[in-house]
């Protein structure tokens, strides 16, 4: 009796995998117009991309809309760091990696070593930006000396009142919320702000998810804090951004200045890292090229800033070229996309 | 022996294990070693900050330990009482309708995904009942301590009250027909007769707060931080495995080799904490058939 | 004036306590302490219940306007109104089925070896202790694990083999304890009659003892896969990726899982993925709440079906 109920559970359970097996459409939503590409064979193939998990929501972007016009591709994108990523790119599992910072030194002698080589693709902005509390209202533009008076780690224990920092601005206490130690942004804010990455006071509110810091900024009339734009811009009505004095005048945190160049030094390029051999295939080709077409239109519905045409020909011309190496490994923050791809010239 | 194949079979099912303890001790020393060469164990154990990720690097693991530590014992300071009581009840108040309905519930409660206990932690522990307690920051020790002594509940009962079923009815018999009451029976009687199973319980539970990830990745804080304020964030020593090796830092640097570093020190710290375990229901048990 | 009934009911009366007014008081005090020590216990064992109703409440209450066949059906997407939860759920299908083929057969042999044959050696306690120590490891280690020996070693890929096979190694400590537990519920009585009327151990085990341990053995099997249902850490360092817009086909391709993909959508910026990231977790609950039930349904059929 318990021999024939285990067998019915076995048939039960081998017919749900069966049925779940052969389901192959995929539920047809109504989508947003796809690029104006030219009617192209139907490739198959597999294109894996991993890494960085601020740039996933681009490669997640612009695979759904590849998978549209190509279904038998299969497009995955995974989140296993940017460092994860490249570890597993040098090691030659995966096509494309996704970076939210250049390849360092000891990534490129990984692959090196591998045999692998690399094609180096900026696709995307994103922004940093600083926020206080809409109750603030003794500060809305804030100088990078100011910032790195707060964040350096001569700051930790020291600093902890806002008046220390500029003297007309409130005796109140000093609230700081930032980026986890280990992800892109921390090391771009510090290298920006301080000028040296990784270099930081340790006694603030730090946190991975961004989200978190949001519910901090504006939960606490005393609270400064950074993170990607996006994240501000879902959440205006909850925060206050502070324009930026990069030495140039006070830039308000926008698309638009983002893009134009002008936000600066808190705009950081994103990447994608291709697999030279892997671009050999169509399907990997078909992909980066549907990429850089898209990026611009795709790129703001998951909240980045897209990159000016100039920077998104060049890269597009630099992927045709299949260009190996990179450019912007120890790039100091503030130089303009289009300057540091002409410097291949 | 036409047996002998069969029980070939079940040893090596046995054996799997060891070979997983091997495979971890091998996959977790390879890297550390390296760590190791670079940075002394005297400084690994005796220096009080750990900012590998900071551009002024030091490598004392303490901080970590002290908020897993931490963590571990304030949830344990609520699941056990808790917990023990829940057994109490359940074991010698309860009717059979009661248990039917409590146990199952509590067991769902051991089911929830510890993802889902650290948001919950989070969004509603922190803000709601620690904040207007004096906490300032989204995360803190307590927040994570509170969210994993639920997590623990279930198991501190569950075990405890198998201990306490398992004592024989006419050592309880003996304590009424003595005039004991339920509470006395139950405490002076059934409590200590069953005191290695709950203490094995205990232990466990221990070990499991120990090496509990993700409640403590959400919850807990993402900055080491050598204190004794549970009201303060401080990452304990799994959340920093997660957070470096989901992060941007390069494969084979330094810094990526500490969590091979830090992992082999958990390793450790269960470790010995079983062995204790072990011993003391060794010395312990009582036996009844 | 009795102090606590017996059982059946038997009341013992103590002349002597309520005759004076100190022993009427002292009778008086130690029944209010077992008043005030039942109310506390009921409460303790309330609060479990409480706490769960409470997270239930707050982590879903976001999440219900959002589940629709479609969010179950649905890929992924960067847009959170399209996105749906399909890849996560048929790969955490996948991955556990997986799981409890490998890791249920391995643990249940083990826990058979250790409980009815293995002698009382050093070895044995080696083993043990290993076992024990092998449950409280986190979970990210054996993702570590995973990555360096199935991924690299093994050559699978990130794919749902190498997955379910470091879950397996994550529950695999829990199912041998509980599985022992089952097996010790058995009296010896059972094992010592069997062999009286000629049984090998193996013959004993296998019809006597093993299909009276399966009740507390399913219990404690299924809790454990309910743990592995709802881990994230090691199948993201494996490798499990978390755009997949496609059903898995076999053991060895790509995959996602529910808990990486809730964990994903609460961290992005648009409040409609933290709704989207609600009706997951109560998807994802809800999975767990049926293999609760299954465990709950085989322990009382199986404890119907028992002879002692």
């Amino acid at each position: 009796m318990r021999q024939r109920l285990l067998w019915a559970l076995v048939a039960m359970a081998s017919l749900l995998l069966a049925a779940c097996a052969q389901e192959e459409e995929q539920t047809t939503q109504p989508p947003p117009t796809a690029a104006a590409t030219t009617p192209v064979p139907k490739l198959t193939g597999n294109v894996v991309i991993d890494g960085s998990s601020t740039v996933f929501p681009i490669s997640e972007g612009v695979g759904e809309e590849f998978s549209k016009v190509q279904p038998g591709v299969k497009v995955v994108v995974g989140i296993s760091g940017t460092g994860g990523g490249f570890k597993k790119f040098c090691n030659g599992e995966t096509d494309i990696s996704d970076a939210s910072r250049p390849i360092k030194p000891s990534e490129v002698e990984a692959c090196a070593k591998n045999g692998i080589e690399f094609i180096e693709l900026p696709v995307a902005f994103d922004a940093l930006s600083v926020v206080v509390h809409p109750s603030n209202n003794w500060v809305s533009c804030i100088k990078v000396e100011e910032l790195k008076k707060m964040w350096e780690p001569a700051a930790q224990g020291v600093i902890t009142r806002w008046n220390q920092v500029n003297p007309s601005w409130p005796d109140r206490p000093l609230r700081l919320y930032g980026a986890g130690t280990d992800s892109g942004t921390f090391d771009y804010f510090t290298e920006a702000i301080v000028g040296k990455e990784d270099a930081s006071r340790g006694d603030y509110t730090a946190s991975e998810d961004d989200n978190v810091l949001v519910q901090g900024v504006a939960g606490d009339p005393n609270a400064l804090g950074y993170f990607g734009l996006a994240y501000y811009l879902e959440n205006q009505n909850r925060l206050k951004a502070l324009a930026i004095d990069g030495g140039k005048g006070c830039v308000e945190p926008t698309v638009e200045n983002v893009n134009n160049g002008k936000y600066q030094p808190l705009s950081r390029p994103l990447f994608i890292y291709v697999n030279a051999k892997s671009a050999a295939r169509p399907e990997v080709q078909a992909f980066v090229d549907f990429y850089l077409q898209n990026a611009k239109k795709i790129v703001p519905q998951v909240g980045y800033v897209p990159l000016p045409d100039e920077a998104y020909r060049l890269a597009t011309e630099r992927w045709q070229a299949r260009k190996t190496g990179t450019l912007f490994q120890g790039v100091e923050p503030g130089l303009r996309i289009e300057d540091v791809m002409a410097r291949e010239r | 022996m036409r047996e002998a194949p069969i029980l070939a079979v079940l040893f090596l099912c046995a054996l799997a294990s060891v070979f997983t303890t091997i495979g971890i001790v091998v996959v977790l020393s390879e890297e550390a070693v390296g760590f190791f060469r670079q940075v002394s164990i005297v400084e690994f154990l005796t220096e009080r900050r750990w900012t590998p990720l900071f551009v002024e690097k030091h490598f004392g693991v303490l901080p970590l330990l002290s908020a897993t530590f931490l963590i571990a014992l304030l949830a344990l300071a609520v699941a056990v009482p808790v917990g023990l009581g829940a057994a109490i009840y359940l074991s010698e108040y309860a009717s059979a309708r009661v248990r039917g309905v409590l146990k199952p519930a509590l067991e769902v409660l051991a089911g929830i995904p510890t993802v889902v206990y650290g948001y919950f932690a989070l969004t509603f522990i922190a803000p709601q009942i620690l904040r207007p307690l004096g906490q300032e920051t989204a995360f803190s020790a307590l927040s994570a301590a509170l969210a994993m002594s639920i997590m623990l509940l279930p198991l501190v009962s569950s075990l405890s009250e198998d201990a306490m079923r398992a004592v024989p009815a006419s050592l309880r018999e003996a304590g009424y027909a003595l005039g004991s009451s339920r509470l006395e029976v139950a405490v002076r009687v059934v409590l200590p007769a069953a005191l290695s199973g709950v203490m094995a319980a205990v232990l466990l539970a221990l070990a499991r707060a120990v090496g509990e990830t993700m409640i403590v990745t959400i919850a807990a804080g993402n900055i080491p931080n050598l204190s004794w304020n549970p009201l303060e964030a401080m990452q304990a020593l799994p959340a920093y495995i997660v957070q470096v090796s989901l992060g941007d830092t390069p494969a084979g640097s330094l810094e990526y080799k500490t969590i091979f570093a830090v992992g082999l020190s958990l390793f450790a710290c269960t470790l010995l904490l079983n062995v204790a375990a072990q011993w003391l229901l060794a010395r312990f048990r009582e036996v009844y058939e | 004036m009795a102090p606590g009934p017996l059982p059946g009911g038997v009341r013992v009366t103590a002349p002597i306590l309520t005759q004076t007014p100190l022993g009427r008081r002292h009778v008086m005090r130690r029944r209010i302490a077992a008043a005030v020590a039942e109310a506390l216990l009921r409460m303790a064992a309330m609060v479990g219940i409480a706490a769960l109703v409470l997270l239930l409440t707050v982590v879903t209450r976001d999440g219900f306007h959002r589940l629709s066949w479609d969010f179950i059906t649905s890929f992924p997407s960067r847009f959170p109104e399209q996105a749906g939860i399909r890849a996560a759920l048929l790969g955490s299908i996948w991955v556990m089925a997986l799981t409890t083929v490998i890791a249920v057969p391995l643990g249940i042999g083990a826990a058979i070896y250790l409980e009815e044959f293995a002698p009382r050696n050093w070895l044995t306690r080696i083993i043990e202790t290993n076992i024990n120590n092998l449950a409280g490891v986190p979970s990210i280690v054996y993702g570590l694990l995973g990555l360096a020996l199935f991924v690299r070693a093994m050559e699978l890929g990130r794919s749902i083999l190498a997955g379910a096979l470091t879950l397996a190694l994550v529950v695999l400590p829990i199912i041998i304890v509980s599985g022992r537990e089952g097996l010790r519920t058995v009296p010896p009585s059972i094992r010592e009659a069997a062999m009286a009327l000629g049984a090998t151990r193996w013959q004993t085990v296998r019809h006597q003892v093993l299909p009276a341990a399966l009740a507390p053995m399913m219990t404690g099997i299924i809790l454990a896969l309910s743990r592995a249902i709802g881990e994230t850490a090691p199948l993201i360092t494996i490798g499990a990726l978390l755009f997949v817009p496609f059903d898995p086909r076999g053991p060895l391709d790509s995959f996602t899982v529910l808990p990486i993909q809730i964990f994903n959508w609460v961290s992005r910026p648009q409040p409609a993925f933290h709704e989207a990231a609600a009706a997951g977790i109560i998807v994802l609950l809800t999975v767990l709440l049926s293999m609760n039930a299954i465990a709950i349904a085989i322990r009382y059929w199986s404890e119907r079906r028992r002879q002692w």
